[in-house]
């Protein structure tokens, strides 16, 4: 029993991983077909990527609508994450169920009545719409990383910088912003990471200017720029895992400096 | 010693102050003063207000009706920041990302001072409250009883009018209460503010207050000082509260002007001083008088004794060491009361059964409505 269950496991994450273990493996394979035997070992695909305009127009587009949506969402999530740890009002457990909603929505619904909404009101497409999806979709996740930051502080702390002569402004920059700092830091990186990667709202939202994902998509139609997909494929990988880790490495930070126990993040 | 012309002088008035939430009354019209100088109590059961009266004063609660002066100053109005309050909380709400002097310094930030200055305060507040050499240290690392000092420290370096103190021994164990206990009281005296402490705890209070308003429901039930508190109590409920009291069904008549006559069960006769009526009702509508433990002893055999004798039977005796505390059934009454005896060399501890005699004095009777 125990060993089938030690198999169950290794197979589970084999499924997990093996697809995606395969890109770098063809990402570095010297040969234009994605299949085996391996032909031998190169650099020429990354090299490739660095030649082509339009991909790199697509991975400052990216870079743009990321930086933007990480910011307002967090932004969008502090005070939600606020008002949700600080205050009591009617209502307010079927509002914060409605600003959580998009996590479990599927982004389809989402991308098709957005832009229908802004085709409805005559508006052009580009990269605010997609900042606009990519927004929606990546508060519920800085509201929920904010929510365990703003929770395990104790209301006292600002009312004690406010007895010792702050206004409510000065104690909320001195005091709960530094104590929250992990968390906004944690925040910013996932919903950066989100963006970075969405494609479905994007690809509906995106207009003349492709983000990556979308730029990515359009050339897997030609099988011979396959190994340059895959290499590039390859360095969002290892740069999502890198700033998830750095994410969950500052939330575990903010947890331990103010004392909380780790009620788990995303990782 | 302290001047008693000065220690006469309010620095707080509070005259019907309310505050509601919706329609549940935390305080219902709170009038009160409270002495330049004093260690003033609030003591009552969790939900009585007293937290609520605290928060009001320090400016974080505002009046829903009555007036709250501080030093004279109307405080309708003027937010927390600006009172000249400051408070230790609860939980002591220390910094977690500062460092003790940091802490303590914190209120400075906004004190035309120079640096040099705010740092001897900040060493000068450490030194009062025992954490000499603690400044640099990180203030999440401290203790339960060093947290405690730090936020005293923060919260005298201002030296506020009034040091309001929310439960501030609560999370300590026993022996470190005691000890802070003691300090506080020490500390008081020497930096001569006016202090209010809220508490739950009656020894507590008790042992640290000039003063001590006892509340239930949002309002106080009895302002006075410890002893009047524990002798006098105005009502069952707060003769209850404050230690034990054994009461017993009593009918009172008035003799004239300097004697009441009082008829308890299980006791008997007696006259009693008008003095000892807490006032407020006429003797007449007496149901009840109150007796603490200590205040009667049980007689061992062949002893004699001017005072007046009940007899009972012992129920119960619980031991404990320096003291025995019994459960006697006066003939007569149905309860049994409590009575406490401290174990003399020679004494004998009476067991379960026993027959005893219990010596009991007028003047120690409280009369109760």
């Amino acid at each position: 029993m125990k060993r089938s269950l030690h198999v169950y496991a290794v197979l589970y994450l084999a499924f997990l991983y093996a697809p995606i273990a395969l890109l770098p493996v063809f990402a570095f394979n010297d040969g234009t077909v994605i299949a085996f035997p391996l032909r031998g070992f190169t650099f020429e695909w990354f090299r490739q990527l660095t030649e082509i305009p339009a991909l790199h127009a697509a991975v400052l587009n990216s870079l743009t609508i990321a930086v933007a949506s990480a910011v307002l969402a967090t932004c969008l999530g502090i005070l939600a994450a606020r008002a949700a740890t600080r205050f009591e009002f009617p209502g307010k457990k079927g509002i914060m169920g409605l600003i959580m909603l998009p996590l479990v929505l599927p982004e389809i619904i989402v991308a098709v009545s957005l832009l229908v909404v802004l085709l409805q009101l005559g508006l052009s497409l580009g990269a605010w719409t997609v900042i606009l999806g990519h927004v929606l979709i990546a508060t519920p996740f800085s509201i929920a990383i904010l929510n365990s930051a703003f929770q395990g502080l104790d209301t006292s702390l600002e009312e004690a910088a406010i007895d010792l002569g702050e206004t409510k402004l000065s104690s909320f920059r001195l005091i709960t912003l530094p104590l929250v700092m992990p968390g906004i830091i944690s925040s910013l990186l996932i919903a950066f990471t989100i963006s970075l990667d969405e494609f479905i709202i994007a690809f509906f939202l995106t207009g003349t200017d492709p983000t990556l994902p979308v730029y990515l998509w359009g050339q897997l139609r030609f099988p011979q720029k396959l190994p340059v997909v895959m290499a590039l494929g390859t360095i969002l990988v290892v740069a999502s895992v890198l700033l998830l880790t750095i994410a969950e490495y500052f939330r575990r930070r903010g947890a331990a400096r103010t004392g909380q126990k780790d009620a788990g993040g995303f990782l | 010693m302290k001047d008693t012309r000065a220690a006469a002088q309010p620095i707080i008035t509070l005259e019907k102050v309310e505050k509601y939430y919706g329609d549940y009354y935390a305080l219902r019209g709170i009038t009160a003063e409270i002495r330049q100088g004093e260690f003033f109590s609030l003591l009552g059961p969790s939900g009585c207000g007293k937290t609520t009266l605290l928060r009001t004063i320090a400016g974080f609660e505002e009046l829903s009706g009555g007036r709250l002066t501080i030093d004279g100053k109307d405080m309708k109005g003027v937010p927390a920041n600006v009172r000249p309050t400051n408070m230790v909380f609860q939980s002591y709400a220390i910094f977690p990302h500062l460092t003790v002097a940091q802490n303590v310094g914190f209120g400075l930030r906004r004190e035309p001072l120079s640096r040099a200055e705010k740092e001897r305060k900040v060493i000068e507040a450490l030194d009062m409250v025992g954490l000499k050499g603690y400044g640099a240290r990180a203030a999440h690392a401290l203790s339960g009883g060093q947290r405690q000092r730090v936020a005293l420290a923060r919260a005298l370096i201002l030296e506020p009018k009034v040091l309001l103190l929310d439960e501030p021994l609560s999370a300590l164990d026993k022996k470190m209460r005691e000890q802070m206990q003691m300090e506080l009281r020490r500390l008081q005296r020497q930096v001569g503010i006016t202090f209010i402490l809220v508490t739950h705890d009656q020894e507590e209070a008790l042992i640290m207050s000039d003063r001590i308003a006892v509340m239930f429901e949002g309002q106080i039930a009895q302002l006075d000082t410890p002893q009047m508190l524990y002798r006098r109590p105005v009502s069952r409920q707060v003769a209850e509260f404050i230690g034990v009291m054994n009461f017993l069904p009593a009918k009172a008549t008035v003799t004239d002007a300097t004697h009441i006559e009082v008829e308890a069960a299980g006791l008997g006769r007696a006259v009693i001083d008008p003095e000892q009526l807490p006032g407020g009702w006429h003797p007449g509508e007496t149901q009840s008088v109150g007796i603490r433990p200590e205040t009667m002893s049980i007689l061992f055999p062949g002893e004699t004794t001017d005072r007046r004798v009940a007899t009972g039977v012992v129920e119960d005796r619980a031991y404990y060491g320096d003291m025995t505390y019994y459960e006697v059934r006066l003939d007569g009454v149905e309860k049994p009361m409590t009575i406490s005896m401290k174990n003399l060399v020679g004494r004998p501890v009476l067991e379960r059964g026993e027959q005893a005699r219990v010596a009991w004095d007028a003047r120690s009777l409280v009369l109760f409505a």
